[in-house]
């Protein structure tokens, strides 16, 4: 018999009395209906508690704001979506101030050395945060890989305050993740870190040092 | 030189808990190491909570698994059947060993010669990197504790903090030595110097290796929860991706996996969500320019579906690992997690090892408790753990005769004497008249009471019998 059966067989055959399945109660995780002025303040709060940085903007300035967050830094490239309105609004605003634009178009296998060691920034796109831990929800997609959000220094994502939702729980109901889940789906609360040492907090250990958000009001 | 508390995992005997003890109890550094730690975890743990109606909580984190497990065969075939469709390949491992093999195999079909792990304990379980090693493949961790303890070829003294047992200095030293670095208190530069020389090998690495957190039945989705980034580099970077889980980590719905997160990273180290939750679905499609081309998931029993068959130890299955049982444990704040010399140590490595390695080699574990309660009281899933390690106490002397005992190895602990004694104790109390005979007797003749009763009073002092028993002092106040 294979393993598989040996496994499912002895669990079917449980020796130990009918097992009921109780009821599960989740309304312990909901939260008061909160306006979308508390929703951004708690996630700010949260998410500078473990590191992230956030900026105000609005449609109109965000870019400028990029260009100050990027200048400050002295990134030398910016890696930008090439479909995704960000991008396109990026290339679009033809600004002077912003460092050199890199896509992300190639299988990874053919650039990984570069990715790794000569990207300094790179800004996403995301599907909402959620202000009761300070996250925020990535769907990666072939236009926003997986490692665009991991390996340069400094992760940048823009964040539309409309989308905040209380809780975990509230977004993946709201966005019906039951239906059908992505490749790969992110919750991103802050850049890398690790207490591994002595319990000792440090930044950046294997992905991000820093992450900045934009939330556009 | 190591010394004894922080063996390497070679000839590592569970029996030798109480030399292990003796030498942690009197190792100042281990003492200080875990005592911070711990002190630090728990108020941490506290705070995250606050707001919260624990209870309440608790008690859905407790019925959501109970709904799990009480399905389990069928949310397993359902799982397999999601992961499947989604282009994931499943496999299933009877024990450890099975699993260490299918792993090598997938290694061996892609000629792979280099595999980076993220954290996982069920690997640990099943000493994958020792024997990955042995068959010519570079097993390496990525997760800083883990890369640490590997490089000072230990095993984690901790679930969730793999490296807790040393401080700065000694990990500093261990780096240079071994790695070349600087010699440096400095956290900073430290764990710089280790994200440039892992950097390195997850873009040279052929498989990468994980654990699994939740596996989501409904959607056929991989759940892991981390701060590093090393498990998304782990299971995105090399072209193959292997994920290592036990049977039980299974969960019906994501709704499910929403209320067990928020339970498991507040419960683990306070925090109120790990930096990232990374779901996995599938392996690259299509389009997609990055990620693994495979992805494999091998679900391991090891003991498992032994556990599941009684009613009472099925408790120790809705574990989802967060530690805080060892976080509140005071044994095992003093004496650290390489004493108890098994993978999972603490609370829940009492309560598991036993049915991992047989209670007549881990006789010892449930006896390692002074059954405090703290465990079960900050469980997020509510595991009576207390109450199982009284029914592990009593199989380990087949106490129990109206249940039989059913671990393997119980009995391993029984002694004749000892039964003996207790048939005659439990025959005296059910008789009044001899009760009060032998209660005399003893008052009387109290000054032939010996001072040393073996292993109880190395540390205690042996109560005296009182000169009078009970009934004679209610007797001589007329009542
Ligand atoms: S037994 Fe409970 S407290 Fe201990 S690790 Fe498991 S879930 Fe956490």
């Amino acid at each position: 018999m294979s393993s598989r059966n040996i496994i499912l067989q002895r669990l079917r055959n449980r020796t130990g009395g009918e097992l009921t399945a109780p009821e599960c109660d989740f309304s312990v995780l909901k939260r008061p209906d909160w306006s979308t002025a508390e929703r951004i303040e708690l996630f700010e709060k949260m998410i500078e508690s473990v590191h992230g940085e956030v900026h105000h903007c609005t449609s109109d300035s965000w870019i400028e704001r990029l260009a100050e967050v990027l200048n400050t830094r002295g990134a030398r490239n910016l890696m930008v979506p090439n479909e995704h309105a960000i991008g396109q609004a990026i290339k679009a605003s033809e600004r002077t101030d912003l460092p050199e634009l890199l896509l992300y178009d190639e299988p990874i296998e053919s650039w990984q050395l570069h990715l790794f060691n000569e990207v300094d920034a790179s800004i996403t796109s995301t599907r909402g945060g959620i202000a009761e831990t300070g996250s925020l929800i990535l769907w990666p997609t072939p236009d926003e890989p997986r490692l665009m959000s991991l390996v340069p220094p400094v992760h940048i994502a823009v964040l539309n305050a409309s989308e905040i939702y209380t809780t975990f729980h509230e977004a993946m109901l709201a966005q019906n993740w039951a239906a059908g889940m992505p490749t790969n789906a992110l919750l991103i609360s802050g850049p890398s870190k690790t207490a591994d040492i002595e319990q000792t907090l440090a930044y950046g250990v294997h992905g991000p040092k820093e992450l900045i958000i934009l939330v556009i009001e | 030189m190591s010394d004894i508390t922080a063996q390497s995992h070679h000839h590592i005997d569970v029996r030798e808990f109480h030399p292990r003890a003796h030498a942690a109890i009197h190792n100042p550094k281990i003492r200080q190491n875990f005592r911070k730690a711990m002190d630090g975890l728990m108020a941490k743990r506290k705070a995250a909570f606050e707001g919260w109606d624990l209870e309440t909580l608790r008690d859905l984190g407790a019925n959501i698994r109970l709904k799990a497990l009480s399905n389990l065969p069928d949310l397993l075939e359902q799982l397999e059947q999601k992961l499947t469709e989604n282009g994931i390949k499943v496999h299933w491992a009877v024990d450890g060993d099975e699993a260490c093999r299918i792993v090598r195999d997938i290694c061996m079909a892609r000629d792979a010669k280099t595999v980076i792990k993220g954290k996982s304990m069920v690997s640990e379980e099943m000493e994958l990197n020792h024997y990955l090693q042995d068959q010519g493949i570079e097993a390496l961790e990525s997760d800083l504790g883990e890369y640490i303890v590997q490089l000072a070829d230990e095993t984690p003294s901790h679930i969730i903090m793999p490296a807790i047992h040393k401080n700065t200095g000694e990990i500093s030293e261990l780096m240079h030595e071994k790695t070349g670095t600087d010699l440096s208190n400095d956290v900073e530069y430290l764990t710089a110097s280790a994200r440039q020389q892992l950097r390195e090998k997850f873009m040279n690495a052929d498989v990468g290796v994980s654990g699994v957190n939740f596996a989501v039945a409904e959607t056929g989705t991989l759940c892991l929860v981390e701060n590093e980034g090393n498990g998304r580099m782990t299971t995105t970077v090399p072209p193959c991706h292997i994920a290592v889980t036990g049977i039980e980590k299974v969960v019906p719905s994501l709704e499910d996996v929403s209320a067990l997160l928020a339970l498991l990273t507040r419960s683990a180290t306070g925090q109120h969500i790990t930096t990232y939750f990374n779901m996995i679905s599938s392996p690259r499609k299509g389009e997609e320019l990055d990620g693994p081309e495979e992805v494999h998931v091998v679900l391991v029993d090891n003991g498992r579906s032994s556990i599941y068959q009684d009613d009472e130890l099925l408790d120790t299955l809705r574990c989802i690992r967060c530690g805080a049982c060892m976080n509140h444990c005071p044994v095992y704040t003093r004496v650290g997690g390489h004493t108890y010399g098994t993978t999972y140590p603490g609370p829940i490595g009492k309560i598991l090892m036993p049915h991992l390695i047989g209670l007549d080699e881990g006789r010892h574990l449930p006896t390692a408790s002074s059954l405090c309660g703290a465990c079960g009281e900050v469980c997020p899933v509510k595991i009576p753990i207390p109450d199982l390690l009284v029914r592990l106490r009593q199989e380990s002397v087949d106490g129990d005769r109206l249940h039989p005992a059913k671990v393997r190895g119980h009995g391993a602990k029984r002694s004749t004497g000892e039964a003996l004694i207790w048939k005659g104790w439990a025959w005296m109390h059910a008789s009044p008249g001899i009760y009060r005979l032998g209660t005399g007797v003893a008052a009387k003749f109290r000054a032939l009471q010996p001072s040393k009763a073996g292993a109880w009073t190395d540390y205690r002092t042996a109560p005296k019998l009182a000169a009078k028993t009970l009934h004679q002092r209610m007797k001589e106040r007329g009542q």
